[in-house]
């Protein structure tokens, strides 16, 4: 019982303690901010990465048990530490005892040394088994009924996400950096890495798990709230780990149908726009980049539906005409280290290719 | 200077040069242990300094005071430099200095051997250093390495560390892992065979018996990390794929072999602290400590269990339920003798007339820091718990609980106790005061807000964050801390000069301690005593001065 209520306590300080930046917080990307006007979700909130603040199973059956770790460990705490305070207050040198008086010497006590040696077992059996327990009920070895199923590939410095759907042409639908999943479906990640390890990690959905080079692991969420969650890769990957961020954009089934049909839909082909195209074919950037229909490189974001995404780089810059333009011109000035060169096109070839980019909707 | 007449020559007569060279030649174990801790509180700087530059650059979300590969190249020389550069030497450093002299001994078993491990220690540290001039390899590669601490595969390969950075943090490592070999061996040796008459196994003080089991540790793990860096270096120059996951090597067969050396590692930094706790509190408390022989169990129940329980770093690499359990329940085990020695050192409090010197000060701010480090150690053991915790700031702010709220404190608690022993010369005790709460200050400031940053969703390792999450405050008030700290070390520094030249002639107990090392002279002579003395008890001194009641009564 007092656990439970000193657990109740760390959560009120927790929540008062970060309650400003939990609600007050605005993303780069916020809806309405950026040029994402056809995106088939409408944005309700975002969701920032506290593992408080579950809105998915595994998070919060992770939440519910670091309550009791939190209450086990903060318990040990205030009594450890009183003692500690109590013995070193009370057993100060009094004024009036001298040098050569010494106290009584204790060599120790079978009662008492005993009795901390079973108590702390027990704490820790009862730990063990909770451990234990939590562990089997949130690491599923396959998938969940139902569960939508996406392969997350871990790039330096960005994600690649292919939805497995057997009526599409090719099996999958292959998108890049936001991961949009429809509400209260369970979401069965298999993650994989094509160069170094990286780690996923939304606290707001489960917890994080790595994605390793030849070597599969699997993860599961289902969304239960509509919004924008973030978060970002945990295992150290390199030069711009820190700029590989993670969003998952949560919605009604509806909307989110909708916005598989424009994944699925071909790309748009506007003439008025050749030229960007030719210089994008062109020059090194179809090497890396898969327009479909135009080029098939595998080493960079898929650029087809570009215009249904939010941001750039990652989740570093938001997509506006601006930034995308900035972001061609010299990609290593947004996110210094990142594998894209810059091309060293004149203003003319920019002009183009922005202008060619901002039509694939 | 307390010169007896057996001195062959007095130091203070010799010019500089002279001088400096009977240190570089010396094997004598005194003059290698403090060359050891000063060494050591060197790269205390240079490893300060590099965390500053990050904590600069984390003052503020987008902020650029370093370029992204600047500030993983800091952080990666940060946590190499403070374990294998300051908290390995230093702890060694201690030992070598403080055994033979604890257990009646004219010197180590090998003195040779011994300055072998000290130039092995100081060379590989300055090829670590010299990366950061040849690591280029390649024009734009950059100097120093940049792949953590812990180096994880494949960012170890040719194709993602392309200079030389690599290869120099493999040597470096590996070179000055060499000495730590050859000083736990020496100290094996030592303790096996060179004990005084009469010192019997469990009579010897707490702390050589926690060195002695970290010189079991060393030789059961840092051969497994060697082992595993001549493999990457095959990988590298030999086109071997131990760790090549294109050709089917294994990257989390690295994280098995680096973890099975790393979590050992972890008990090599605080167990010696340990020991210093057990030798201090006592005297300060004037009471014996509490429980010895249960003190002896524990350690060794500590260093067997610590080689078991190195998966728990790896819990988010996908290992099935039944492994992460293992793993869970071994490591929670661990606490359970830790627990002990918590309790004991409170038990042995219990009842004394404690006498708050700076240095029964640090040892009472280890006891209430390393107790929190370690509570969020068991925190972090709960697996589900730690999908979310792994790799964020909170692991950041644990291991600076343990590391320095635990060893680093019991570090400057030993430097106050026994620096009149080395010097013979007393430390100020109010300049100590100062850094004491200077330290409490700036690294409560800098390391509990860590814990905090990261249940918000920071991951550890990352050179800038986005504003808007909460990150913010915190770390500002982390990069707070750092100047309590500077101002602390700084204090340190002044008063440690200070007091060689000025401070109060300490004699050769100025603690009134029960320990073999205050039996002779301070400074103590070349060959430790004039003649080996016999032991009684496990407070041998305690006997001397206790005619009426002493310990041998009670064992």
């Amino acid at each position: 019982m007092p656990f439970k209520f000193f657990s109740a306590v760390c959560l009120l300080a927790f929540t008062i303690v970060t309650g400003t930046g939990v609600y007050g917080a605005t993303d780069i990307c916020a809806p309405g901010s950026v040029g994402a006007s056809d995106a088939a979700t409408p944005m309700t909130q975002t969701i920032l990465p506290n593992i408080f603040d579950p809105h998915s199973p595994p998070a919060r059956m992770i939440q519910e048990l670091s309550w009791l770790v939190l209450g086990i460990s903060g318990g040990l705490f205030i009594v450890v530490e009183g003692m500690i305070l109590y013995g070193v207050i009370m057993y100060r040198r009094k004024k009036n005892q001298k040098n050569g008086a010494e106290p009584r010497q204790v060599y120790g006590s079978n009662p008492v040394e005993i009795a901390w040696t079973i108590i702390p077992l027990l704490i820790v059996f009862v730990l063990t088994l909770t451990t234990v327990r939590a562990i089997r009920s949130i690491e599923l070895t396959e998938a969940p009924e139902g569960a939508l199923q996406v392969v997350v590939i871990g790039h330096q410095w960005w994600w690649e996400y292919r939805y497995l759907d057997p009526n599409v042409p090719g099996g999958q639908v292959i998108v890049a950096n936001e991961l949009h999943v429809p509400i209260n479906r369970p979401v069965w990640l298999r993650l994989e890495s094509a160069d170094v390890i990286h780690s996923w990690w939304v606290p707001a959905l489960a917890g994080k798990m790595d994605l390793i080079p030849n070597h599969t692991n699997q993860t599961w969420f289902t969304a239960e709230t509509e919004g924008l969650y973030l978060g970002q890769c945990a295992e150290y990957c390199g030069n711009q780990h820190a700029g590989m961020l993670l969003r998952v954009v949560a919605s009604k089934p509806a909307d989110f149908d909708a916005w598989m049909q424009t994944q699925i839909a071909p790309t748009v082909n506007d003439p008025s726009v050749a030229m960007g195209r030719d210089i994008f074919q062109e020059y090194a950037c179809s090497t890396c980049h898969t327009i479909k229909g135009i080029s098939d490189g595998q080493f960079a974001p898929d650029l087809t539906h570009l215009m249904s995404r939010q941001t750039i780089a990652s989740g570093v810059a938001p997509l506006d005409p601006a930034t995308l333009r900035a972001w061609i011109n010299n990609p290593q000035e947004l996110k210094p280290g990142c594998n894209m060169p810059s091309l060293q096109l004149d203003s003319q070839e920019l002009d183009a290719v922005t202008a060619y980019l901002l039509t694939l909707r | 200077m307390t010169t007896a007449p057996i001195h062959p020559i007095n130091e203070a007569d010799m010019g500089l040069g002279s001088r400096v060279h009977s240190w570089v030649i010396s094997v004598d174990h005194k003059k290698l242990g403090l060359m050891y801790i000063g060494i050591g509180l060197i790269f205390f700087v240079i490893g300060g300094i590099e965390a500053t530059l990050m904590r600069l650059q984390l003052l503020k979300p987008l902020n650029d005071v370093l370029t992204p590969q600047g500030f993983n190249q800091m952080f990666t020389m940060h946590g190499t430099t403070m374990v294998f550069l300051v908290g390995m030497p230093i702890l060694l450093g201690f030992g070598n200095y403080l055994i033979p002299l604890m257990i009646g001994a004219r010197d180590m078993a090998f003195p040779r051997l011994n300055a072998f491990g000290l130039w092995l220690f100081i060379f590989g540290g300055l090829l670590l250093y010299y990366s950061f001039i040849g690591g280029d390899g390649l024009y734009g590669m950059g100097g120093a390495p940049d792949t953590g601490w812990f180096a994880y595969s494949p960012l170890t390969s040719k194709a993602f560390s392309v200079g030389h950075a690599t290869d120099y943090w493999i040597l470096g490592i590996m070179v000055s892992g060499f000495g730590s070999m050859t000083t736990a061996i020496n100290f094996l040796a030592t303790i096996v065979c060179m004990r005084c008459p009469g010192m019997k196994w469990m009579r010897m003080p707490l702390f050589v018996w926690l060195m002695l089991t970290v010189g079991v540790l060393v030789l059961v793990a840092l051969p497994v990390l060697t082992g595993a860096q001549v493999m990457l270096l095959f990988d590298r120059f030999l086109g071997a794929h131990f760790f090549d996951p294109q050709q089917q090597g294994s990257v989390i067969f690295w994280q098995h072999l680096f973890w099975f050396f790393g979590h050992p590692e972890v008990y090599i930094l605080i167990l010696p602290a340990f020991g210093m706790i057990c030798e201090i509190i006592p005297v300060f408390s004037r009471k014996v400590i509490f429980g010895y022989p249960l003190m002896v169990a524990a350690t060794l129940s500590i260093a067997f269990i610590s080689l078991g329980v190195w998966a728990h770093h790896m819990f988010s690499i996908g290992m099935p339920p039944w492994l992460n359990s293992i793993f869970a329940a071994s490591t929670f085990l661990i606490a359970v003798p830790t627990g002990m020695k918590i309790f004991n050192w409170i038990g042995t409090m219990w009842g004394g007339q404690i006498r708050f010197t700076v240095s029964m000060m640090f040892a009472t701010g280890f006891l209430v820091m390393f107790l929190f480090g370690g509570l969020t150690g068991i925190m972090l053991a709960v697996v589900p718990f730690d999908w979310q915790l792994s790799d964020s700031y909170f692991v950041v702010g644990h291991f600076h609980y343990v590391l320095f709220g635990g060893t680093i404190l019991a570090v400057f608690s030993a430097i106050f106790y026994w620096f009149p022993k080395a010097t013979g010369r007393m430390l100020s005790e109010p300049m100590g005061k100062w850094t004491f709460w200077l330290l409490m200050i700036g690294l409560t400031l800098a390391f509990l807000p860590m814990h905090l940053s990261g249940m918000l969703g920071m991951p550890r390792r990352v050179y800038t964050y986005q504003p808007g999450r909460g990150f913010e405050i915190w770390n500002l008030i982390s990069t707070i801390g750092v100047p309590f700290q500077i101002l602390g070390v700084l204090l340190f520094v002044i008063n440690v000069i200070k007091s060689l030249i000025h401070g109060r002639v300490a004699g050769p107990d100025p603690w009134d301690a029960w320990t073999l090392e205050w039996a002779t002279s301070s400074p103590p002579p070349s060959e430790n005593f004039p003649k080996i003395p016999t032991c009684t008890s496990a407070r041998p001194l305690w006997d001397r001065k206790h005619p009426e009641d002493p310990d041998f009564f009670y064992e």
